[in-house]
């Protein structure tokens, strides 16, 4: 069995995160880069199926600036085989489309069985990369999974949509995305980070991929204006004398919101 | 083949078990007549007339309905319809609830047409070149626009987000022939249908919320949330540490893993108010917290803050209310 993880370094969530106002893009000089933890999260399942069915290969796919190596080692310190790094200045904002195309690229190098993704990112809360790439590469697509059982041939588990919840399945190859219901990662051991900077770790670029970033046939999404919103201001804050709860009531009743 | 209106936009929704549609129906419709004409293209598994009146009763002005023929193929016979529906309508833009099922069939679609995607927008508008999608970044952060190079942008709209509603249009509704693609499509095993257990808002889009944290203590305790909530006709929410403490279930939570709220009123109970919650709640109109620690964060953003013992001052909150409407 092959697994391929995608992991993304985004702004962590624990500080302030920051566009620059001219480009549109991240400010990733702003704060701390890290894992997404949802993307972790869909590592751990894939470890811990590895952990008990010998012959499984992990491996984590992450398509991301220049130093991110440090972020995508510590999937390969958890216990993944080998990583994948696209990394390319033409890729520097690149839209869901594009970056789409590029991880399809680098996963149909190698045969998988199983692509596992976080649900949703922090930071773009788009969601969308695992249909795409399920669309391009072909394959059955089960999203959103609270619950996944993989097994020789197949892979199926729960899915809750706002009407109810699904049990869904699908035959391997396939691309599943996974929420924060399934177990969170384990701590990459002293041991796993010593053989993480042996383990493998390939850096592409778009020209390996055979991608090129302007392909005039694809439409892109493309940010017109950026601003930033005044941060909600504070205003009165009252210790409570045994009156508090009174004084809250007249507060929203002033306010028409009672 | 019948000419569709030269502004038409193109608005996705999909019928729930019980036949009606998905509830952020109304809100699609709403943004799309404020660019447009709003064209649905409704995805059925039965009950073709109910649906295609009740989209004609939120604003489209035609509808196409497309009913699978293999409901158990989980997305796939969406996106057959939507590439049918697209090449026929040629629509200015094409609008899809922010759902999971939403995503997943703007993201194939997208793929499958080489279109743009603006994902998880908050209104949309228009300039002299297109259909504009707006976006709140960052936990709200960030106001940013988008749209696409060229061609219709795929637009999935965040549910809940959009006030607006679309004048009802008289019925106008035909099938949609749709070739099957013969995608690989995971298959759906079965469905159990959530049954609504409460007659409270949803969380989604509610002008008032109620949310409790790990100030709750318990589960039991957590019906405190529930009590205030039902005086104020508001939704409960949850932070994250009280959801995996297991008060309350992951629907409920707030913040930046979960539901995103840009309520009239929030009300915070015992949440320390972690950047990561208020990424989820920071856009309410008025906020008010209650906690026993001064320096919890949440106070930074409160427009009325309590510092206090929330099982003190919710209780003597609820009586005064109660005495007011008397």
């Amino acid at each position: 069995m092959k697994i391929i993880v995608l992991v993304k370094e985004v702004p962590d969530t624990y500080g302030d995160r920051k566009l620059n106002l001219e480009t549109g893009l991240a400010d990733r000089e702003a704060s701390e880069s890290v894992i997404d933890e949802i993307g972790e999260r869909a590592l751990e399942l894939a470890l811990t199926y590895a952990d008990a069915h010998e012959g499984t290969e992990v491996t984590v796919l992450s398509l991301a600036p220049e130093g991110a190596t440090a972020t995508i080692r510590k999937g390969l310190a958890m216990g993944a085989a080998s990583a994948v790094h696209i990394s390319d200045e033409a890729l520097r904002g690149a839209d869901l489309g594009l970056t789409a195309e590029t991880l399809a690229a680098a996963i149909r190098r190698v045969e998988f069985d199983l692509v596992i993704t976080g649900n949703v990112s922090t930071d773009g809360s788009g969601g969308m990369i695992p249909a795409m790439l399920a669309e391009l590469l072909d394959v059955p697509l089960a999203t959103g999974l609270s619950s996944v059982e993989i097994s020789d041939g197949t892979v199926s588990g729960t899915r809750n949509i706002e009407s109810g919840v699904q049990q869904v399945s699908a035959n391997l190859p396939a691309v599943i995305s996974i929420t924060e219901a399934l177990p969170g990662p384990r701590f990459p051991n002293f041991k796993g980070i010593m053989a993480a900077k042996k383990k493998p770790l390939e850096v592409l670029t778009l020209a390996d991929l055979g991608i090129s970033a302007d392909n005039p046939d694809a439409a892109r999404s493309i940010m017109l204006a950026v601003a930033e919103k005044p941060p909600h201001a504070a205003g009165v804050k009252i210790i409570d004398e045994g009156d508090a709860g009174e004084k809250l009531a007249e507060f929203l009743i002033e306010n028409r919101l009672a | 083949m019948t000419d569709f209106p030269r502004d038409a936009i193109l608005v996705v929704v999909e019928t729930l078990a019980s036949g009606e549609l998905e509830k952020a129906a109304a809100g699609l419709f709403g943004a799309a007549a404020a660019v447009g004409t709003p064209v649905a293209l409704v995805l059925v598994e039965s009950g073709a007339e109910t649906a295609a009146a009740e989209a004609s009763g939120l604003g489209a002005a035609r509808v196409l309905i497309a009913e699978s023929t293999d409901p158990s193929a989980l997305g796939v016979p969406g996106v057959d319809a939507l590439a049918a529906a697209a090449e026929q309508v040629q629509p200015e833009a094409i609008l899809i609830s922010h759902s999971l099922n939403g995503r997943d069939l703007a993201g194939r679609y997208a793929a499958r047409s080489r279109a743009a995607v603006c994902v998880d927008a908050v209104g949309v508008s228009r300039d002299e070149e297109g259909v504009v999608a707006h976006h709140s970044v960052y936990g709200g952060a960030y106001n940013v626009t988008s749209t696409s190079t060229f061609g219709p942008p795929v637009i999935t709209v965040r549910q809940g987000s959009i006030e607006a509603r679309a004048a009802a249009q008289p019925p106008a509704s035909e099938t949609l022939a749709v070739t099957p693609s013969g995608k690989p499509a995971a298959r759906v095993d079965s469905f159990e249908e959530a049954v609504a257990a409460t007659s409270r808002p949803e969380l989604r889009g509610a002008a008032k919320v109620v949310a409790g944290g790990r100030g709750l203590g318990s589960a039991e305790q957590f019906a405190l949330v529930d009590q205030l909530a039902d005086t104020l006709g508001a939704a409960v929410g949850a932070s994250r540490a009280a959801v995996d403490a297991g008060f309350v279930p992951q629907s409920q939570q707030v913040g930046q893993t979960g539901v995103s709220v840009s309520s009239q009123l929030y009300i915070a109970l015992g949440i320390s108010g972690a950047i990561q919650h208020r990424a989820g709640m920071q856009t309410a109109k008025t906020i008010v917290a209650i906690n026993k620690d001064a320096d919890a964060p949440i106070f930074e953003i409160a427009d009325f803050g309590v510092v206090g013992d929330v099982f003190k001052v919710v209780p003597q909150l609820i009586s005064a209310l109660e005495a007011r409407k008397k």
